[in-house]
């Protein structure tokens, strides 16, 4: 669906002093997209919601809002409206008050307000609280407030900055279906800022994944957990095992990876990957932990890993295996609890075994921090 | 004892308790309180030589407030327009200094609760230093910048752009400008205290759904600085009200500031009961308007304190 009003950020680059937070940024936003930007605090993915929204003018490049130059206009003048991390509503007024404040700045009747109001409450669930202060609702409750404030405006592009990060696990969980519903309804783009992935991969249809200003990669959220374009990529998203080595050998869309701790290993390179792996380059290799099966002792092959275990816990739904492994870092493995017996590995080498079309591999690069 | 004093005890131990409690009744009854209740005392009675006090004619009479209202008896006047006059002339003139200082201070008070960095203590240093040097000397600066061969007058004539020299001081425009700064202080931080507490994101959300900077103040910036403007405002007023210094030095020949009555009844007229009964008027009047712009602007008690 295209019927929204997309974003584009051609080459755009904003610096504060010699500091640089974003780095030739080139995004295309589909309309009606559900579009994340995910990476750790300080990777500038909030400097680029707000060059969007207006707040910050970029030190060079673009910013297109329906195809439209946003060059010189402010936040106030823009079709975007902003839902802030600690929400901002206004502490001194009713909850429909905040709500309709952009009517009121329209000019917008009493009653025009108040009916426009009580629409909005319904939508999010929370009939009959308009009355009310922010300060007397709970903390979801305010949360569906500020998105309706921002609703009320009828932008195109709806900007969320961390909106969740202050609720608690289970709201969390819960405010993730409700807010992919609500743009579903609203078929309005949608962008969001998140350092959690499992929010960025539930609700988005696509997602740019940022590391000190810069986009690695921008794909829909199975492509970045199955095909990471970088090492970076790779190790934010998802749990993932770290295997160091040198391209051995390329064969077609599968490279032998002479690894640094567990010999020669084969793995799929990675989509955005391919033709750029010589032999002899630094490479990462990556192995989820539930892409490892338990093969049998002694087994050898470039998809086996033997490797002494340090510890095991019990997760309920996995028993989790972690061996020694690559630069100080641990291997975990995850096997599902299907009930079978689990024997204790704990001391013991243990043999692990994949399937090389689940493990991928990309140029050696930074990591993402732990 | 009730909890609120039994817990004070438990927190700072008998001995300290005793002694901050004793302090601070002291200060208030002994020092404020009590002299206050013996001027109401004063004003209630003749003006007689010391002889004659707790003599058969000391007794209590509405004489001096009758005075100020009806002058003095057998004058050529029904009423004492002369003292009445300075009298609402200096509330409204305080008033007037009061919207004056919050025009002015708002803007500087809302701009160093907004900024950050080094330079915002800077500019708070800048405010505060002109005020170690005293009342009298400050009002004199003023005198040398705005009398009849001050510095703007030399200035403007010499530049050709007045032919005359303004008069500053007889058009009270000295009088205001030494008022409006003798209480510039009391106006901006109880202002900026406040508005420093104010989450930026208010602003940017406000401008982000549409506001214009001026919506911005009106709908989201003053509501929230109100404790802070009726702090403010009510400190300039009775300050404003009250000042004599000012109106001595700063103040043109026929305009009279009513403390400026209040000073000649106990000191020119050696009238103590008078100038006490003035003086309770002036204080009256001016809690009960401070009460009334209260209650008019919705503001409590409590967020004076602010």
């Amino acid at each position: 669906m295209s019927a929204g009003i997309g974003v584009d950020l051609e080459s755009l680059w904003i610096r504060f002093g010699d500091f640089v937070a974003v780095r030739d940024a080139n995004v295309h936003i589909e309309g009606g997209d559900f579009f994340s930007f995910l990476g750790p605090s300080g990777c500038g993915k909030t400097t680029i919601l707000r060059a969007v929204s207006g707040f910050l003018e970029p030190s060079e490049g673009n910013v297109l809002i329906g195809g439209k130059n946003m060059k010189g206009i402010g936040p106030n003048k823009r079709p975007t409206a902003l839902i802030f991390q600690n929400l901002a509503l206004f502490p001194l007024m009713k909850v429909w008050e905040n709500i309709t404040f952009s009517m009121e700045i329209k000019g917008a009747s009493a009653a025009e307000r108040r009916r426009r109001a009580d629409e909005l409450l319904d939508m999010i669930a929370l009939p009959d609280q308009g009355d009310k202060l922010p300060s007397e609702l709970s903390g979801g409750q305010r949360q569906r407030v500020a998105i309706a404030r921002a609703l009320c405006a009828e932008p195109d592009v709806l900007l969320l900055d961390e909106p969740l990060s202050a609720l608690d696990l289970k709201l969390r969980q819960h405010m993730r279906t409700e807010l992919r519903e609500i743009q579903q309804r609203v078929g309005i783009t949608f962008i969001y800022i998140t350092h959690d992935q499992g929010e960025a991969l539930t609700m988005s249809d696509s997602i740019a994944v940022m590391r000190a200003g810069v986009i690695d990669q921008i794909a829909d959220g199975k492509t970045i957990y199955n095909d990471p374009a970088t090492a970076f990529a790779a190790s934010f998203v998802g749990e993932n095992n770290v295997f160091r080595g040198k391209v051995k050998r390329v064969m077609g869309d599968e490279a032998l990876i002479a690894t640094n701790r567990s010999g020669d290993l084969v793995a799929r390179i990675s989509t955005a990957n391919r033709g750029k792996l010589a032999e002899g380059d630094d490479a990462m290799m990556f192995i989820r932990p539930e892409a490892f099966a338990i093969a049998p002792e002694g087994a050898t092959g470039d998809h086996f890993v033997t490797a002494r275990v340090t510890h095991e816990e019990f997760e309920g739904n996995a028993f989790n295996i972690f061996t020694e492994g690559d630069g100080g870092k641990e291997i975990k493995v995850s096997i599902p609890n299907l009930g079978q017996s689990f024997k204790d590995h704990t001391g013991q080498n243990i043999t692990l075994e994949y399937d090389a079309r689940n493990a991928v591999v990309v140029p050696a690069g930074e990591l993402a921090a732990e | 004892m009730p909890s609120f004093l039994k817990e004070f005890f438990n927190r700072n131990g008998t001995g300290m308790g005793l002694t901050i409690l004793g302090l601070v009744l002291f200060w208030t009854i002994g020092l404020i309180i009590l002299p206050q209740l013996s001027m109401l005392d004063f004003s209630f009675r003749p003006n007689l030589p010391p002889p004659e006090i707790g003599g058969p004619k000391d007794v209590y009479t509405l004489e001096n407030y009758k005075y100020l209202i009806y002058g003095p008896e057998g004058g050529s006047q029904d009423y004492n327009t002369v003292d009445l006059r300075v009298f609402f002339r200096t509330l409204v003139a305080a008033v007037c200094v009061t919207i004056f200082n919050l025009i002015l201070c708002y803007p500087i008070a809302y701009y160093l609760g907004q900024s950050k960095g080094s330079h915002i203590r800077i500019f708070a240093i800048m405010l505060i230093i002109p005020y170690w040097i005293n009342e009298i000397l400050r009002a004199f600066a003023l005198r040398i910048i705005f009398g009849e061969t001050g510095v703007l007058n030399t200035l403007f004539v010499g530049l050709g752009i007045w032919d005359t020299p303004f008069d500053f001081i007889r058009n009270d425009i000295a009088l205001y400008a030494g008022l409006g700064y003798a209480y510039i202080l009391l106006m901006i931080f109880p202002i900026y205290n406040v508005i420093e507490s104010l989450d930026r994101n208010q602003i940017e959300a406000a401008r982000d759904l549409g506001a214009p900077w001026w919506r911005i103040h009106w709908r989201v910036v003053i509501p929230y600085a109100k404790p802070g403007i009726s702090s403010g405002c009510t400190m300039v007023f009775m300050l404003s009200a009250g000042a004599l210094a000012a109106p001595q030095i700063l103040g043109g020949p026929s305009s009279l500031w009513f403390t400026q009555l209040i000073y000649q009844q106990f000191n020119d007229n050696n009238d103590w009961p008078q100038g006490a009964a003035y003086a309770v008027v002036l204080l009256v009047t001016c809690i009960l308007f401070v009460l009334a712009m209260m209650r008019l602007f919705k503001v409590n008690m409590g967020d004076i304190g602010k």
